[in-house]
């Protein structure tokens, strides 16, 4: 669900035709009939943005059917654990939880905790000056939990206490009912059930069974809980830390999870640890205190903290003088890209430095960031080729209608052209947590250089000039360690040196680390992302190892390595019981050798190997001595997997259905529309079509095709792939066609609130209609690779849709928005912006 | 077949392309285009569904055909039955290659691994070749030259000369696999010894009829059939013609020799007649 697998992720889905070939039932849930559908055993069509209303089904049949995995959700996940008896669910709320202020439309989590837990207070959300309480303070899969020691205060085993998770679950979704799911989502109550049993029947002992998603989920307003949802049946269903389970997070390049791990995030640095604020974490001791759990392996934070100061700035970096921590750079906002556009549109940012990204294509309402950019003082852009964000001063659909005329823009546009993938070493990070090395092949051409390269000699060339300042705000700057060995004519940086620091070494001798366990939080290990460590361990690029699957074992141990700790598979513990037997010989993964007193098995045990599942934490333990051998959930505060969140997230401690910002329906369950929690920006380059809006009648979603890549940037100039995808389409459904007299192969112009676009219509079975609540929906697919350059050009789908963001990650809402269509060509020139706005006051 | 190679003779490859496996990704297309160096023909975009590419040509020589159909893949369920069928076509490398038989130059060869290979500096553009291909695989490429012209024959810009697959012979010269083999993510398109392909092929298509996919048979496994059987076959999910291929494809060269003979016999019967004219006359 969420994804389109075997058209974007084409290598990783042999995987899942293998699965096929072995009997695995595999379902596709998705808007359309895709190449993945074609391939999948069944199909069940949705209607874009209403996934959660369909996995709360699930949820509600596994609990009603009595489906659960007994065992494990007693002993792995938080089931039994008894919360705050001020908390009050959506359906006592109708559509909100406890703690809703709707002034500063939010909420207030302290009646999301657990009961009798001393530290209540807010939780999550840094960057926006909430004060964190002891013990709290992370949105990454709870730092903590406030816990005094790793067990929660009040519990119910046998799951029957009305205020015990278990119960506040089976209530939140009572009436997510089979006919309800078919209403809301457009399917069949058939097909639904025969989905449930199927997910049911991968479960227990004997079976697992996977999610896969990537961004049809993410791109929501309630992104994030979409994932929740599957989270939640996982848990249920017993089929986290095991062989064959899991919620897969497929990702749309090839190092996404590169990219988190070693963050381009504003929020966070290496390793997921916390980016300070200016209000939150005034000093080093509250923001030590804010990010250390007091049990889970966060208890070590200080841990990977200082090790990656170290990293950063060697000797400079001392107890004495806090680690540097407060020289370090500061959020102080949102600070994502979305709000940065807006800022940029207000004229508060000035400059703005564009790598490996397309915003002018890629993102929602792109017409709002071409407008944006138009309001910089200087532009970079590092690129491969010239894409639209650096071209959108003389060519763009601006320039076109008149909106931005070049003579008038003061933006400084400097494009410098980046080396592709093999004219470079580095590591690639992908979906499985898998850094695998690649070698240069070829030498880049005239100008280009790698990001290595370009970042390096500027941060040379930076310090070169600070070299003398006597300015407080340059010291990071001179302290940086930035003595990085380079090669060839060009002066390449060793990408290995990089990896090396990144895998970590001790300070004194230089010792490559073995890994994470080994950092210590006095100052003698360096570090540069601790979830890496041990990456380059004994000297070795781990990264780079190539050794075939036939010459080795079951998991593949020696191609390439996981993070953390080479380890294939997350809390592995979860794959043996709570006595540490595997739960059957088929699905054996990792166990408890008790004749040699230490965990083993296939894998890497994700557990400290000498803990005994019958290990019970003495009332001073802290860390991970606080967490119980029959706990396998480590990182989590109580060791435990979280059907309820008490904290981390801003919209809810449960998943609830709620309609897109831009839908033609009415919440099934609740007064309360949308995600109350959700991120708007209503101003006149972003406006909102009504709820139900007759002119905007239709669910628009985009998405991607096998041939070409995101914005396009890479692949419109590739004349091989070009000539596959070669012009911008949509797709529609004969019935609407003919509703609506789009003729096949002809164009239709689609518009919505902000623009409109032109297209190629394609009309296909494979984007029915559907019923929803007693009417017809039409669905309109639009692929969003186009923009004005390269060899196939065509206007862009993102131009249509605006931005309104999750609030947990600030993430647009890509995958479901309206729209309407006619046939023919757009009006062009001045023209355009006349139509749109005659549409918007017809829409009122 | 390949006798005339004596110690140099290849076991036969060829490809089975099982289309049941087919994702669309098309990375087969461009594997062979980058391998090949087969140019870009035109950014047209069709409405065929998600095929742009439309056929085999001079420029194609990898299609992957795409079928919307309102008909289940197994059994017959009938709610949302859709299928949506894919298939990577290619040179069939015939048994009995009838482009081989018509080629006045010796340009068109068999290899010594039982492939039939165009060597391009040797075609003089006669294009004899095109229509005796029952599958309207190989074509003239009417594109401007690139290289310096081999042959003074061939002077002017376009090109002119015939392209098909040629199941990357200098791979093969390397011990490696076709680059579309390569390239395939899900193995829909399998490289190997013949023998063996087709062995592979008949247990397939046993589990797919086991399985209740309808439709499912194999295209160009039988060495009786009328091109001898394909060096590259496949394994199919509806008619050939579905796919846009010939449901029964005989080599066009098949009756050649009888018509020689029936036109030697005619052309006999033309002399004896104005012989027997003359002689007749002569009285």
């Amino acid at each position: 669900m969420g994804s389109n697998m075997a058209e974007n992720h084409p290598v990783g889905f042999q995987w899942v035709m293998e699965a096929r070939e072995r009997g695995a039932r595999i379902f596709h849930v998705d808007p359309r009939f895709t190449r993945t559908s074609a391939m999948c055993t069944d199909w069940i069509r949705i209607r874009a943005g209403s996934d959660i209303a369909f996995l709360g089904g699930v949820v509600n049949y596994i609990l009603g059917h009595e489906r659960w995995f007994d065992e494990y959700v007693k002993h792995y996940t938080n089931a039994p654990v008894i919360i705050d008896e001020e908390f009050q669910d959506t359906e006592d709320l109708d559509g909100f939880f406890s703690g809703w202020d709707p002034e500063k439309g939010k909420y207030d989590v302290s009646t999301w905790q657990y009961a009798g837990m001393e530290a209540h207070g807010a939780a999550g959300q840094r960057e926006e000056g909430f004060e964190p309480t002891k013990g709290e303070g992370s949105g990454h899969g709870g730092h903590s939990g406030g816990l005094e020691h790793g067990e929660p205060p009040e519990e119910d085993p046998t799951l029957q206490h009305p205020r015990c998770v278990f119960q506040l679950l089976k209530k939140h979704f009572a009436r997510y009912t089979p006919e309800l799911v078919a209403e809301t989502c457009g399917c069949s109550v058939e097909q639904f059930v025969d989905y449930c049993e199927a997910i049911c029947e991968a479960s227990g002992r004997e079976r697992t069974g996977a999610f896969c998603y990537a961004v049809g989920w993410t791109q929501h307003t309630v992104g994030v809980q979409y994932i929740r949802t599957a989270t939640i049946i996982q848990q249920l269903l017993g089929n986290i830390g095991r062989p064959g389970g899991g919620i897969l997070a497929l990702r749309g390049h090839a190092s996404i999870q590169g990219s988190t791990d070693i963050p381009t995030l504003y929020n966070i640095l290496p390793g997921y640890l916390p980016m300070p604020h200016t209000e939150t974490y005034g000093d080093f001791e509250s923001y030590m205190e804010a990010n250390t759990s007091p049990t889970g392996f966060w208890g070590n934070f200080k841990s990977y903290w200082v090790s990656l100061m170290k990293a950063y700035f060697g000797e400079h970096a001392t107890p004495r003088n806090d680690w540097l921590f407060k020289h370090l750079p500061r959020i102080d906002d949102d600070n994502s890209a979305y709000w940065t556009a807006l800022q940029m549109l207000d004229g508060t940012v000035k400059g703005y430095i564009i790598a490996g990204e397309n915003p002018a294509v890629g993102n929602t309402n792109s017409r709002l960031h071409r407008l944006a950019l138009a309001k910089l003082d200087w532009l970079v852009v590092r690129d491969v080729v010239e894409i639209e964000s650096a071209s959108f001063w003389y060519d763009s659909p601006e320039i076109e209608s008149g909106e931005l005329v070049t003579g008038d823009i003061a933006t400084e546009v400097f494009f410098l052209p980046a080396a592709a993938h093999t004219e470079k070493d580095g590591s690639f990070t992908n979906t499985q947590r898998l850094l695998q090395f690649h070698w240069q092949a070829t030498e880049p051409k005239g100008d280009c250089r790698s990001d290595l390269w370009f970042y390096f000699h500027l941060g040379r060339l930076i310090k070169q000039k600070l070299a003398d300042s006597e300015e407080e705000r340059d010291t990071l700057i001179k302290a940086l360690r930035w003595d990085y060995p380079t090669h060839s004519a060009i002066q390449e940086p060793d990408a290995e040196s990089v990896l090396q620091e990144v895998s970590g070494r001790e300070v004194e001798t230089g010792v490559f680390l073995d890994g994470y366990t080994s950092l210590k939080d006095d100052g003698s290990t360096l570090c540069g992302c601790w979830i890496y460590s041990g990456c380059f361990k004994d000297g070795i690029n781990q990264t780079a190892r190539k050794k075939p699957l036939w010459e080795q074992d079951y998991v593949a141990a020696e191609w390439a390595w996981a993070w953390p700790d080479n380890r294939r598979l997350l809390y592995n513990r979860a794959s043996a019981d709570p006595d540490g037997k595997p739960w059957s010989e088929r699905k054996k993964y990792v166990w408890w050798d008790a004749e040699k007193g230490e965990w083993t098995g296939l894998d890497t045990p994700d557990f400290e190997k000498d803990k005994e599942p019958g290990y019970v934490p003495p009332d001073d333990a802290e860390a991970q001595d606080a967490i119980a051998g029959d706990h396998p959930f480590i990182m989590q505060a109580d060791g435990r997997a979280w059907l309820f969140v008490p904290h981390g997230l801003e919209d809810g401690p449960l998943p609830t259905h709620y309609e897109p910002q831009e839908s033609p329906f009415e919440n099934s369950l609740y007064s309360q529309r949308a995600n109350p929690r959700r991120q708007q920006f209503e101003r006149p380059e972003n406006p909102y079509a009504a709820p139900g809006s007759e002119v905007y009648p239709y669910v628009a979603t985009t998405y991607r095709l096998t041939e070409h890549h995101t914005a396009g940037g890479m692949t419109r100039t590739v004349p091989y792939l070009s000539e596959l995808q070669p012009a911008m389409f949509c797709e529609v459904s004969p019935e609407l066609a003919k509703e609506t007299g789009l003729e096949h192969g002809g164009w239709a112009t689609i518009y919505s609130a902000r623009t409109a676009i032109e297209a190629r219509v394609l009309v296909t079975d494979r984007i029915p209609p559907l019923e929803v609540q007693g009417r017809r929906v039409h669905q309109i697919g639009l692929p969003y690779h186009w923009g004005t350059r390269g060899l196939t050009t065509g206007d862009a789908a993102n131009d249509l849709d605006h931005i309104a963001l999750d609030p947990n990650v600030h993430i647009q809402e890509s995958k479901a928005f309206s729209v309407g269509i006619v046939p023919g060509r757009r009006p062009r020139g001045p023209a355009l912006p006349r139509f749109v706005e005659e549409l918007r006051k017809r829409a009122g | 077949m390949l006798d005339s190679y004596g110690t140099e003779a290849q076991e036969r490859v060829g490809f089975f392309t099982d289309t049941s496996v087919c994702i669309g990704c098309k990375a087969c297309e461009v594997a062979c285009k980058e391998w090949n160096l087969v140019p870009e023909d035109g950014l047209v975009w069709t409405g065929e569904s998600y095929d742009n590419t439309s056929e085999l040509g001079a420029n194609t020589w990898r299609h992957v055909a795409f079928v919307e159909q309102n008909e289940p893949l197994h059994g017959d369920r009938e709610v949302d039955a859709l299928r949506w069928l894919m298939s990577s076509d290619v040179c069939k490398h015939c048994t009995h290659a009838a482009c081989l038989d018509v080629c006045p130059t010796g340009s068109l060869f068999r290899t010594e691994f039982g492939t039939v290979v165009v060597q391009e500096d040797i075609c003089n553009g006669c294009g004899y070749c095109v229509p005796a291909c029952p599958f309207g695989v190989i074509d003239k490429r009417h594109l401007p030259r690139r290289d310096a012209p081999a042959l003074p024959l061939i002077t002017k810009q376009e090109d002119g000369r015939v392209w098909k697959c040629t199941l990357c012979y200098d791979r093969l010269k390397g011990g490696h696999e076709p680059a579309c083999a390569k390239a395939c993510p899900t193995e829909s398109i399998q490289f190997g010894p013949l023998d063996d392909l087709r062995e592979r092929a008949d247990e397939r298509l046993a589990k797919l009829q086991a399985e209740d996919w309808n439709g499912a048979r194999l295209y160009g496994r039988d060495p009786d059939d009328g091109v001898g059987g394909f060096g590259a076959f496949f394994l199919l999910l509806d008619e050939p013609e579905v796919y846009g291929l010939p449901p029964d494809p005989v080599v066009t060269t098949r009756d050649l020799p009888g018509m020689y003979r029936s036109a030697a016999i005619a052309a006999g019967a033309v002399v004896l007649g104005v012989v027997a004219a003359f002689v007749g006359g002569s009285r």
